[in-house]
Protein backbone atom coordinates (compact mmCIF):
# COMPACT_ATOMS: atom_id res chain seq x y z
CA UNK A 1 0.00 0.00 0.00
CA UNK A 2 1.01 3.59 -0.81
CA UNK A 3 0.51 6.80 0.72
CA UNK A 4 -2.63 8.27 2.50
CA UNK A 5 -4.52 9.02 0.32
CA UNK A 6 -7.68 10.77 1.80
CA UNK A 7 -7.72 11.78 5.66
CA UNK A 8 -10.28 11.76 7.63
CA UNK A 9 -10.25 13.76 10.47
CA UNK A 10 -12.69 13.88 13.40
CA UNK A 11 -15.41 14.73 10.86
CA UNK A 12 -18.94 15.28 12.15
CA UNK A 13 -22.32 16.24 10.56
CA UNK A 14 -25.81 16.41 11.06
CA UNK A 15 -28.45 17.44 7.94
CA UNK A 16 -30.68 19.92 8.28
CA UNK A 17 -33.00 20.70 10.99
CA UNK A 18 -31.89 17.28 12.67
CA UNK A 19 -30.46 16.59 15.99
CA UNK A 20 -29.27 13.54 15.73
CA UNK A 21 -26.06 13.18 14.12
CA UNK A 22 -25.42 11.23 11.07
CA UNK A 23 -21.83 11.17 11.26
CA UNK A 24 -19.92 11.17 14.74
CA UNK A 25 -16.50 11.82 15.06
CA UNK A 26 -15.19 9.60 12.40
CA UNK A 27 -11.77 9.37 11.39
CA UNK A 28 -9.51 6.60 9.31
CA UNK A 29 -7.61 6.68 5.95
CA UNK A 30 -7.89 5.49 2.80
CA UNK A 31 -4.69 4.47 1.30
CA UNK A 32 -3.64 4.67 -2.72
CA UNK A 33 -4.57 1.46 -4.55
CA UNK A 34 -6.36 -0.18 -1.41
CA UNK A 35 -10.02 -1.55 -2.05
CA UNK A 36 -11.68 -0.35 1.32
CA UNK A 37 -15.34 -1.50 1.95
CA UNK A 38 -17.51 0.76 4.52
CA UNK A 39 -20.03 -1.78 5.40
CA UNK A 40 -23.14 -0.78 7.84
CA UNK A 41 -26.99 -0.97 7.97
CA UNK A 42 -29.00 1.22 6.32
CA UNK A 43 -29.39 4.71 8.29
CA UNK A 44 -25.67 3.51 9.32
CA UNK A 45 -24.44 6.72 7.70
CA UNK A 46 -22.28 5.19 4.76
CA UNK A 47 -23.71 7.19 1.92
CA UNK A 48 -23.82 10.17 3.74
CA UNK A 49 -19.90 9.35 4.31
CA UNK A 50 -19.68 8.63 0.68
CA UNK A 51 -21.39 12.49 -0.17
CA UNK A 52 -18.51 14.32 2.04
CA UNK A 53 -15.60 12.85 0.28
CA UNK A 54 -17.04 13.99 -2.64
CA UNK A 55 -17.73 17.48 -1.03
CA UNK A 56 -21.30 17.29 -1.77
CA UNK A 57 -22.14 17.43 2.16
CA UNK A 58 -19.45 19.88 3.95
CA UNK A 59 -18.15 18.21 8.06
CA UNK A 60 -19.65 20.79 10.94
CA UNK A 61 -16.59 19.57 12.53
CA UNK A 62 -13.69 18.06 11.79
CA UNK A 63 -11.91 17.74 7.77
CA UNK A 64 -11.57 15.65 5.11
CA UNK A 65 -8.09 16.00 2.69
CA UNK A 66 -7.43 14.16 -0.37
CA UNK A 67 -4.08 14.19 -1.29
CA UNK A 68 -3.34 16.92 1.22
CA UNK A 69 -5.85 19.15 -0.62
CA UNK A 70 -8.35 20.51 2.48
CA UNK A 71 -12.36 19.97 1.49
CA UNK A 72 -13.40 23.69 1.36
CA UNK A 73 -15.88 25.36 -1.34
CA UNK A 74 -12.39 26.67 -2.93
CA UNK A 75 -10.86 23.33 -3.43
CA UNK A 76 -14.36 21.18 -3.95
CA UNK A 77 -14.19 21.27 -8.09
CA UNK A 78 -10.34 20.16 -7.93
CA UNK A 79 -11.27 17.29 -5.25
CA UNK A 80 -14.19 16.62 -7.29
CA UNK A 81 -12.17 15.97 -10.25
CA UNK A 82 -9.79 13.09 -8.86
CA UNK A 83 -12.78 10.85 -6.98
CA UNK A 84 -15.06 9.61 -9.55
CA UNK A 85 -18.68 8.32 -7.81
CA UNK A 86 -20.91 5.63 -9.09
CA UNK A 87 -24.49 5.88 -7.39
CA UNK A 88 -27.26 3.44 -6.33
CA UNK A 89 -29.90 3.83 -9.42
CA UNK A 90 -28.90 3.31 -12.80
CA UNK A 91 -31.63 5.04 -14.37
CA UNK A 92 -31.19 8.43 -11.90
CA UNK A 93 -27.64 9.08 -12.54
CA UNK A 94 -27.98 9.13 -16.42
CA UNK A 95 -27.51 12.47 -17.83
CA UNK A 96 -27.40 11.60 -21.42
CA UNK A 97 -29.53 10.69 -23.86
CA UNK A 98 -27.33 7.99 -25.14
CA UNK A 99 -24.01 5.87 -23.65
CA UNK A 100 -21.58 8.37 -25.62
CA UNK A 101 -23.27 11.82 -24.66
CA UNK A 102 -23.11 10.39 -20.96
CA UNK A 103 -19.75 9.09 -21.15
CA UNK A 104 -18.80 12.62 -22.10
CA UNK A 105 -21.06 14.80 -19.60
CA UNK A 106 -18.12 14.73 -17.30
CA UNK A 107 -15.52 15.79 -19.88
CA UNK A 108 -17.69 18.37 -20.89
CA UNK A 109 -18.02 19.53 -17.77
CA UNK A 110 -14.32 19.96 -17.21
CA UNK A 111 -13.77 21.98 -20.50
CA UNK A 112 -11.94 18.44 -22.35
CA UNK A 113 -11.13 19.37 -25.86
CA UNK A 114 -13.01 17.44 -27.99
CA UNK A 115 -10.73 15.92 -29.89
CA UNK A 116 -9.48 14.58 -26.77
CA UNK A 117 -12.90 13.56 -25.64
CA UNK A 118 -13.63 11.20 -28.45
CA UNK A 119 -11.10 9.20 -27.46
CA UNK A 120 -11.14 9.12 -23.65
CA UNK A 121 -15.41 8.25 -24.02
CA UNK A 122 -14.38 5.22 -26.83
CA UNK A 123 -11.24 3.99 -24.73
CA UNK A 124 -13.58 4.32 -21.30
CA UNK A 125 -16.14 2.57 -22.71
CA UNK A 126 -13.81 -0.12 -24.37
CA UNK A 127 -12.69 -0.87 -20.88
CA UNK A 128 -16.17 -1.65 -19.31
CA UNK A 129 -16.72 -3.51 -22.18
CA UNK A 130 -19.91 -1.34 -23.81
CA UNK A 131 -17.87 -0.01 -27.19
CA UNK A 132 -20.55 -1.58 -28.74
CA UNK A 133 -23.66 0.51 -27.59
CA UNK A 134 -22.12 3.55 -28.56
CA UNK A 135 -25.86 5.45 -29.67
CA UNK A 136 -27.97 3.39 -27.80
CA UNK A 137 -30.33 5.21 -25.46
CA UNK A 138 -30.62 4.39 -21.96
CA UNK A 139 -34.19 2.58 -21.74
CA UNK A 140 -32.73 0.07 -24.12
CA UNK A 141 -29.95 -1.19 -21.83
CA UNK A 142 -30.18 -3.31 -18.48
CA UNK A 143 -29.14 -1.86 -14.96
CA UNK A 144 -25.60 -3.41 -14.80
CA UNK A 145 -25.37 -2.14 -18.45
CA UNK A 146 -26.47 1.53 -17.17
CA UNK A 147 -23.99 0.75 -13.94
CA UNK A 148 -21.08 0.28 -16.32
CA UNK A 149 -21.72 3.02 -18.32
CA UNK A 150 -21.74 4.75 -15.62
CA UNK A 151 -18.42 3.70 -14.45
CA UNK A 152 -16.80 4.18 -18.13
CA UNK A 153 -18.71 7.99 -16.97
CA UNK A 154 -16.01 8.08 -14.00
CA UNK A 155 -13.24 6.15 -16.09
CA UNK A 156 -13.09 9.45 -18.47
CA UNK A 157 -12.40 11.36 -15.93
CA UNK A 158 -9.16 9.43 -15.09
CA UNK A 159 -9.90 9.93 -11.02
CA UNK A 160 -7.72 8.68 -8.41
CA UNK A 161 -10.19 7.17 -6.23
CA UNK A 162 -13.67 5.50 -7.69
CA UNK A 163 -16.43 5.42 -4.94
CA UNK A 164 -19.11 3.21 -5.21
CA UNK A 165 -21.83 4.07 -3.59
CA UNK A 166 -24.26 0.89 -3.25
CA UNK A 167 -23.64 0.84 -6.81
CA UNK A 168 -24.50 -2.84 -7.26
CA UNK A 169 -27.51 -3.07 -4.60
CA UNK A 170 -30.27 -2.91 -7.74
CA UNK A 171 -28.79 -4.99 -9.80
CA UNK A 172 -29.74 -8.73 -9.98
CA UNK A 173 -26.91 -11.16 -9.05
CA UNK A 174 -25.20 -11.38 -12.63
CA UNK A 175 -25.22 -7.40 -13.40
CA UNK A 176 -23.87 -7.47 -9.91
CA UNK A 177 -20.90 -9.79 -10.43
CA UNK A 178 -20.56 -8.09 -14.07
CA UNK A 179 -19.56 -4.63 -12.44
CA UNK A 180 -17.73 -6.12 -9.64
CA UNK A 181 -15.71 -8.01 -11.87
CA UNK A 182 -15.60 -5.20 -14.47
CA UNK A 183 -14.47 -2.95 -11.48
CA UNK A 184 -12.04 -5.34 -10.65
CA UNK A 185 -10.27 -6.11 -13.67
CA UNK A 186 -10.01 -1.99 -13.91
CA UNK A 187 -8.33 -1.56 -10.71
CA UNK A 188 -5.86 -3.87 -11.39
CA UNK A 189 -4.72 -2.44 -14.53
CA UNK A 190 -4.82 1.40 -13.61
CA UNK A 191 -3.89 0.89 -9.32
CA UNK A 192 -6.73 3.14 -8.71
CA UNK A 193 -8.16 3.51 -5.29
CA UNK A 194 -12.17 1.60 -4.93
CA UNK A 195 -14.19 2.60 -1.95
CA UNK A 196 -17.38 0.72 -2.07
CA UNK A 197 -20.06 1.11 0.10
CA UNK A 198 -22.80 -1.82 0.84
CA UNK A 199 -24.34 -3.90 3.31
CA UNK A 200 -23.37 -7.22 1.21
CA UNK A 201 -20.62 -8.56 2.78
CA UNK A 202 -20.15 -10.86 0.54
CA UNK A 203 -18.84 -7.92 -1.74
CA UNK A 204 -17.07 -6.75 1.50
CA UNK A 205 -15.28 -9.52 1.58
CA UNK A 206 -13.07 -9.58 -1.59
CA UNK A 207 -11.82 -5.97 0.12
CA UNK A 208 -8.47 -4.94 1.28
CA UNK A 209 -10.12 -3.48 4.49
CA UNK A 210 -13.36 -3.12 6.05
CA UNK A 211 -14.90 -0.56 7.62
CA UNK A 212 -18.08 -1.45 9.88
CA UNK A 213 -20.63 1.41 10.23
CA UNK A 214 -22.68 1.71 12.97
CA UNK A 215 -25.03 4.71 13.96
CA UNK A 216 -22.93 7.04 12.56
CA UNK A 217 -20.17 5.74 14.24
CA UNK A 218 -16.99 3.51 13.11
CA UNK A 219 -17.14 0.27 15.09
CA UNK A 220 -14.61 -1.19 13.57
CA UNK A 221 -11.94 -1.31 10.83
CA UNK A 222 -9.69 -4.18 9.58
CA UNK A 223 -9.01 -6.80 7.20
CA UNK A 224 -12.05 -9.40 6.61
CA UNK A 225 -10.38 -11.89 8.40
CA UNK A 226 -10.43 -9.57 11.42
CA UNK A 227 -14.22 -8.27 10.51
CA UNK A 228 -15.63 -11.74 10.08
CA UNK A 229 -14.65 -12.87 13.90
CA UNK A 230 -17.04 -10.78 14.95
CA UNK A 231 -20.02 -12.96 13.65
CA UNK A 232 -22.82 -12.58 15.82
CA UNK A 233 -21.64 -8.97 16.40
CA UNK A 234 -21.97 -8.30 12.98
CA UNK A 235 -25.23 -10.22 13.23
CA UNK A 236 -26.77 -7.95 15.71
CA UNK A 237 -26.03 -4.76 13.67
CA UNK A 238 -28.44 -5.72 10.96
CA UNK A 239 -25.26 -7.29 8.77
CA UNK A 240 -26.02 -10.55 7.03
CA UNK A 241 -22.96 -12.37 7.33
CA UNK A 242 -20.99 -14.36 4.04
CA UNK A 243 -22.18 -18.29 3.18
CA UNK A 244 -18.87 -19.59 4.08
CA UNK A 245 -19.29 -18.31 8.02
CA UNK A 246 -22.81 -19.23 7.91
CA UNK A 247 -22.22 -22.97 7.06
CA UNK A 248 -18.59 -23.25 8.99
CA UNK A 249 -21.16 -22.42 12.09
CA UNK A 250 -24.22 -25.34 10.71
CA UNK A 251 -21.39 -27.67 10.56
CA UNK A 252 -19.89 -26.76 13.88
CA UNK A 253 -22.86 -27.38 15.23
CA UNK A 254 -23.39 -30.92 13.63
CA UNK A 255 -19.81 -31.65 15.56
CA UNK A 256 -17.87 -31.27 12.00
CA UNK A 257 -14.41 -30.19 13.61
CA UNK A 258 -13.24 -27.08 11.54
CA UNK A 259 -10.94 -24.65 13.51
CA UNK A 260 -12.17 -21.60 13.78
CA UNK A 261 -10.74 -18.60 12.23
CA UNK A 262 -12.73 -16.93 8.61
CA UNK A 263 -12.45 -18.98 5.71
CA UNK A 264 -13.55 -18.18 2.10
CA UNK A 265 -15.39 -20.61 0.44
CA UNK A 266 -12.41 -21.86 -1.29
CA UNK A 267 -10.68 -22.75 1.93
CA UNK A 268 -13.58 -24.05 3.23
CA UNK A 269 -13.81 -26.90 0.35
CA UNK A 270 -10.20 -27.17 1.18
CA UNK A 271 -10.93 -27.88 4.59
CA UNK A 272 -13.75 -30.16 4.05
CA UNK A 273 -12.16 -32.89 1.38
CA UNK A 274 -8.88 -33.24 3.49
CA UNK A 275 -10.83 -33.31 7.08
CA UNK A 276 -10.90 -37.40 6.18
CA UNK B 1 -52.04 3.96 -30.77
CA UNK B 2 -48.58 5.06 -29.09
CA UNK B 3 -46.79 2.87 -31.82
CA UNK B 4 -48.82 4.34 -34.73
CA UNK B 5 -48.25 7.65 -33.57
CA UNK B 6 -45.51 9.23 -35.40
CA UNK B 7 -45.15 12.50 -33.72
CA UNK B 8 -41.40 12.99 -32.23
CA UNK B 9 -40.61 9.54 -33.08
CA UNK B 10 -37.32 9.09 -34.51
CA UNK B 11 -37.05 6.51 -37.56
CA UNK B 12 -33.14 5.91 -38.09
CA UNK B 13 -32.52 4.92 -41.83
CA UNK B 14 -29.30 5.73 -43.73
CA UNK B 15 -30.26 8.38 -46.30
CA UNK B 16 -29.17 12.13 -47.12
CA UNK B 17 -31.70 13.86 -45.25
CA UNK B 18 -31.01 11.89 -41.91
CA UNK B 19 -27.31 13.43 -42.41
CA UNK B 20 -27.94 16.99 -42.82
CA UNK B 21 -26.75 19.19 -39.76
CA UNK B 22 -29.63 19.74 -37.69
CA UNK B 23 -30.30 23.74 -38.03
CA UNK B 24 -30.75 23.27 -41.57
CA UNK B 25 -33.28 21.53 -40.91
CA UNK B 26 -34.94 23.93 -38.59
CA UNK B 27 -34.56 26.99 -40.91
CA UNK B 28 -35.94 24.96 -43.24
CA UNK B 29 -38.52 23.56 -41.39
CA UNK B 30 -39.61 27.09 -39.87
CA UNK B 31 -39.16 28.65 -43.55
CA UNK B 32 -41.57 25.94 -44.88
CA UNK B 33 -44.66 27.11 -42.52
CA UNK B 34 -43.93 30.73 -43.30
CA UNK B 35 -43.92 30.13 -47.28
CA UNK B 36 -46.79 27.74 -47.09
CA UNK B 37 -48.72 30.73 -47.19
CA UNK B 38 -47.68 32.01 -50.40
CA UNK B 39 -49.61 29.82 -52.25
CA UNK B 40 -53.00 30.34 -53.55
CA UNK B 41 -53.37 28.66 -56.55
CA UNK B 42 -52.92 25.47 -58.31
CA UNK B 43 -50.12 25.87 -59.53
CA UNK B 44 -48.37 26.61 -56.57
CA UNK B 45 -49.95 24.52 -54.46
CA UNK B 46 -48.57 21.69 -57.36
CA UNK B 47 -45.34 23.21 -56.73
CA UNK B 48 -45.19 23.22 -53.12
CA UNK B 49 -46.63 19.42 -52.99
CA UNK B 50 -44.01 18.58 -55.91
CA UNK B 51 -41.20 19.47 -53.64
CA UNK B 52 -42.17 17.68 -50.62
CA UNK B 53 -42.72 14.95 -52.40
CA UNK B 54 -39.02 15.19 -53.58
CA UNK B 55 -38.04 15.32 -49.47
CA UNK B 56 -40.32 12.62 -48.65
CA UNK B 57 -38.98 10.24 -51.09
CA UNK B 58 -34.89 11.57 -50.53
CA UNK B 59 -35.88 11.13 -46.46
CA UNK B 60 -36.40 7.38 -47.33
CA UNK B 61 -38.82 6.90 -45.08
CA UNK B 62 -42.08 4.78 -46.34
CA UNK B 63 -44.22 6.73 -47.29
CA UNK B 64 -47.22 4.11 -45.84
CA UNK B 65 -45.46 4.20 -42.77
CA UNK B 66 -46.10 8.06 -42.98
CA UNK B 67 -49.27 8.16 -44.27
CA UNK B 68 -50.41 5.12 -41.24
CA UNK B 69 -49.10 7.47 -38.67
CA UNK B 70 -51.15 10.26 -40.17
CA UNK B 71 -54.42 8.85 -39.19
CA UNK B 72 -55.03 9.96 -36.10
CA UNK B 73 -55.24 13.86 -37.52
CA UNK B 74 -57.23 12.33 -40.49
CA UNK B 75 -60.10 13.39 -38.83
CA UNK B 76 -58.86 17.23 -37.94
CA UNK B 77 -58.07 17.56 -41.71
CA UNK B 78 -61.78 15.94 -43.25
CA UNK B 79 -63.51 18.32 -40.70
CA UNK B 80 -61.44 21.61 -41.92
CA UNK B 81 -62.00 20.52 -45.68
CA UNK B 82 -66.10 19.96 -44.67
CA UNK B 83 -65.78 23.19 -42.48
CA UNK B 84 -64.85 25.01 -45.86
CA UNK B 85 -66.83 23.17 -48.11
CA UNK B 86 -69.82 24.03 -46.53
CA UNK B 87 -69.20 27.36 -45.03
CA UNK B 88 -67.36 29.65 -47.91
CA UNK B 89 -69.92 31.30 -50.21
CA UNK B 90 -68.62 32.31 -53.98
CA UNK B 91 -68.28 31.44 -57.54
CA UNK B 92 -70.28 29.21 -59.09
CA UNK B 93 -73.30 27.48 -57.07
CA UNK B 94 -72.40 23.32 -57.80
CA UNK B 95 -74.66 21.76 -55.25
CA UNK B 96 -77.98 22.58 -54.11
CA UNK B 97 -80.19 20.67 -51.55
CA UNK B 98 -82.41 22.01 -48.93
CA UNK B 99 -80.28 24.07 -46.72
CA UNK B 100 -77.00 22.60 -47.73
CA UNK B 101 -75.21 24.47 -50.61
CA UNK B 102 -71.90 23.97 -51.81
CA UNK B 103 -70.12 26.75 -53.62
CA UNK B 104 -67.11 26.36 -56.36
CA UNK B 105 -64.72 28.77 -53.89
CA UNK B 106 -65.78 26.45 -50.95
CA UNK B 107 -64.94 23.30 -52.37
CA UNK B 108 -61.52 25.28 -53.81
CA UNK B 109 -60.61 26.87 -50.46
CA UNK B 110 -61.52 23.18 -48.74
CA UNK B 111 -59.12 21.21 -51.18
CA UNK B 112 -56.48 23.93 -50.61
CA UNK B 113 -56.65 24.70 -46.89
CA UNK B 114 -56.47 20.65 -46.13
CA UNK B 115 -53.99 20.70 -48.54
CA UNK B 116 -51.60 23.08 -46.80
CA UNK B 117 -52.08 21.41 -43.34
CA UNK B 118 -50.86 18.14 -45.09
CA UNK B 119 -48.15 19.53 -46.51
CA UNK B 120 -47.15 20.80 -43.37
CA UNK B 121 -47.74 18.04 -41.14
CA UNK B 122 -45.48 15.98 -43.83
CA UNK B 123 -42.37 18.78 -43.65
CA UNK B 124 -42.92 19.12 -39.70
CA UNK B 125 -42.95 15.31 -39.18
CA UNK B 126 -39.82 14.73 -41.27
CA UNK B 127 -38.60 16.93 -39.15
CA UNK B 128 -39.02 14.67 -36.28
CA UNK B 129 -38.16 11.67 -38.17
CA UNK B 130 -35.14 12.33 -39.37
CA UNK B 131 -33.77 13.97 -36.66
CA UNK B 132 -33.09 12.28 -33.20
CA UNK B 133 -34.30 14.18 -30.59
CA UNK B 134 -30.24 15.36 -29.25
CA UNK B 135 -29.65 16.51 -32.74
CA UNK B 136 -32.89 18.55 -32.41
CA UNK B 137 -31.58 20.09 -29.02
CA UNK B 138 -28.14 20.87 -30.52
CA UNK B 139 -29.46 22.28 -33.24
CA UNK B 140 -31.88 24.66 -31.17
CA UNK B 141 -29.19 25.50 -29.00
CA UNK B 142 -26.69 26.77 -31.74
CA UNK B 143 -29.82 28.62 -33.76
CA UNK B 144 -30.76 30.40 -30.42
CA UNK B 145 -27.39 31.52 -29.15
CA UNK B 146 -27.78 34.87 -30.48
CA UNK B 147 -30.37 35.05 -28.10
CA UNK B 148 -27.67 35.02 -25.05
CA UNK B 149 -27.05 38.70 -25.81
CA UNK B 150 -30.83 39.50 -24.42
CA UNK B 151 -29.79 37.43 -21.39
CA UNK B 152 -32.37 33.97 -22.66
CA UNK B 153 -30.69 31.27 -20.74
CA UNK B 154 -29.80 29.01 -23.89
CA UNK B 155 -27.62 26.29 -22.52
CA UNK B 156 -30.19 25.73 -19.56
CA UNK B 157 -32.89 25.43 -21.54
CA UNK B 158 -31.30 23.18 -24.28
CA UNK B 159 -29.86 20.73 -20.95
CA UNK B 160 -33.62 20.89 -20.00
CA UNK B 161 -34.84 19.89 -22.90
CA UNK B 162 -32.38 17.14 -23.55
CA UNK B 163 -32.91 15.80 -19.73
CA UNK B 164 -36.93 15.97 -20.44
CA UNK B 165 -36.51 13.72 -23.74
CA UNK B 166 -34.38 11.34 -22.06
CA UNK B 167 -36.27 10.69 -19.00
CA UNK B 168 -39.70 10.70 -21.46
CA UNK B 169 -39.04 6.83 -22.03
CA UNK B 170 -38.41 5.99 -17.74
CA UNK B 171 -41.19 8.03 -16.79
CA UNK B 172 -43.78 5.94 -19.29
CA UNK B 173 -42.11 2.45 -18.03
CA UNK B 174 -43.02 4.02 -14.56
CA UNK B 175 -46.60 5.28 -15.10
CA UNK B 176 -47.12 2.24 -16.49
CA UNK B 177 -45.83 0.55 -13.65
CA UNK B 178 -47.71 2.40 -11.31
CA UNK B 179 -50.62 2.12 -12.83
CA UNK B 180 -50.50 -1.65 -12.86
CA UNK B 181 -49.42 -1.92 -9.11
CA UNK B 182 -52.74 0.67 -8.67
CA UNK B 183 -55.00 -1.80 -10.26
CA UNK B 184 -54.09 -4.86 -8.73
CA UNK B 185 -55.12 -3.20 -5.41
CA UNK B 186 -58.13 -2.42 -6.94
CA UNK B 187 -58.35 1.01 -8.93
CA UNK B 188 -60.44 1.03 -11.85
CA UNK B 189 -58.70 3.26 -14.36
CA UNK B 190 -60.72 1.86 -17.45
CA UNK B 191 -64.90 2.49 -16.64
CA UNK B 192 -67.23 4.46 -14.87
CA UNK B 193 -68.52 7.94 -15.02
CA UNK B 194 -65.73 10.62 -15.65
CA UNK B 195 -66.08 11.92 -11.91
CA UNK B 196 -64.75 8.82 -10.42
CA UNK B 197 -62.17 8.55 -13.66
CA UNK B 198 -60.92 11.55 -12.78
CA UNK B 199 -60.77 10.67 -9.38
CA UNK B 200 -58.95 6.94 -10.29
CA UNK B 201 -56.25 9.00 -11.75
CA UNK B 202 -54.68 10.49 -8.38
CA UNK B 203 -53.36 7.21 -7.24
CA UNK B 204 -51.32 7.71 -10.27
CA UNK B 205 -50.26 11.21 -10.43
CA UNK B 206 -48.98 11.95 -6.72
CA UNK B 207 -47.20 9.03 -6.48
CA UNK B 208 -45.70 9.80 -10.03
CA UNK B 209 -44.58 13.45 -8.53
CA UNK B 210 -43.30 12.06 -5.81
CA UNK B 211 -40.85 9.98 -7.70
CA UNK B 212 -40.26 12.50 -10.31
CA UNK B 213 -38.66 14.39 -7.52
CA UNK B 214 -36.71 11.89 -6.18
CA UNK B 215 -35.43 11.44 -9.27
CA UNK B 216 -34.41 14.99 -9.76
CA UNK B 217 -32.80 14.88 -6.43
CA UNK B 218 -30.71 11.80 -7.60
CA UNK B 219 -29.82 13.02 -10.35
CA UNK B 220 -28.36 16.42 -9.63
CA UNK B 221 -26.46 15.08 -7.33
CA UNK B 222 -24.97 12.51 -9.94
CA UNK B 223 -24.46 15.62 -12.17
CA UNK B 224 -22.87 17.70 -9.45
CA UNK B 225 -20.77 14.67 -8.47
CA UNK B 226 -19.39 14.71 -12.03
CA UNK B 227 -18.54 18.52 -11.90
CA UNK B 228 -21.33 19.59 -13.76
CA UNK B 229 -20.98 23.63 -12.32
CA UNK B 230 -23.51 25.48 -15.14
CA UNK B 231 -22.63 26.28 -18.93
CA UNK B 232 -19.30 28.39 -18.58
CA UNK B 233 -16.79 26.57 -19.64
CA UNK B 234 -18.16 23.86 -20.89
CA UNK B 235 -16.89 22.38 -23.73
CA UNK B 236 -19.25 19.82 -26.59
CA UNK B 237 -18.97 16.70 -27.27
CA UNK B 238 -21.17 16.62 -30.32
CA UNK B 239 -20.31 18.97 -32.73
CA UNK B 240 -22.81 20.39 -35.69
CA UNK B 241 -20.92 20.47 -38.89
CA UNK B 242 -22.73 22.75 -41.92
CA UNK B 243 -21.62 20.55 -45.30
CA UNK B 244 -22.70 21.98 -48.58
CA UNK B 245 -25.51 19.36 -48.55
CA UNK B 246 -26.73 21.96 -46.06
CA UNK B 247 -25.86 25.03 -47.94
CA UNK B 248 -28.02 22.60 -51.25
CA UNK B 249 -31.04 22.29 -48.64
CA UNK B 250 -31.52 26.18 -48.20
CA UNK B 251 -30.91 26.48 -51.99
CA UNK B 252 -33.98 23.92 -52.79
CA UNK B 253 -35.78 26.46 -49.90
CA UNK B 254 -35.44 29.82 -51.55
CA UNK B 255 -36.03 28.04 -55.24
CA UNK B 256 -39.30 26.40 -53.70
CA UNK B 257 -40.12 30.02 -52.79
CA UNK B 258 -39.33 32.07 -55.68
CA UNK B 259 -41.13 30.06 -57.82
CA UNK B 260 -44.12 30.30 -55.31
CA UNK B 261 -43.33 34.00 -55.68
CA UNK B 262 -43.80 33.94 -59.65
CA UNK B 263 -46.77 32.14 -59.86
CA UNK B 264 -48.70 32.87 -57.46
CA UNK B 265 -51.77 35.22 -58.11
Amino acid sequence: MGRKLIQIQGVSFRYHGQDQFALDDISFDVMEGEWLAIVGHNGSGKSTLAKMLNGLHFPEKGQVSVSDTILSEQTIWEIRKQIGMVFQNPDNQFVGTTVQDDVAFGLENNGIPRDIMVKRVSDALDKVGMADFLDQEPHHLSGGQKQRVAIAGVLALQPQVIILDEATSMLDPRGREEVLSTIRELKKETNMTVISITHDLEEAAKADRIIVMNRGQVYKEGVPEEIFQLEEALTSLGLDIPFAIKMKRALQQKGIPIHDQYLTEEELVNALWISH
Amino acid sequence: MMEKMIFGRYVPVDSIIHKLDPRAKLIFVFAFICIVFLANNAATYGIMALFTLVLILMSRIPVIFLINGLKPILFLIIFTFFLHVFFTTGGALLFHFSFIRIYEEGLRQGIFISLRFLLLIFVTSLLTLTTSPISITDGLESLLNPFKKIKLPVHELALMMSISLRFIPTLMDETDKIMKAQTARGVDFTSGPIKDRVKAVIPLLIPLFVSSFKRAEELATAMEARGYRGGEGRSKYRLLKWTGADSLTILYLALMASLLIIFRS
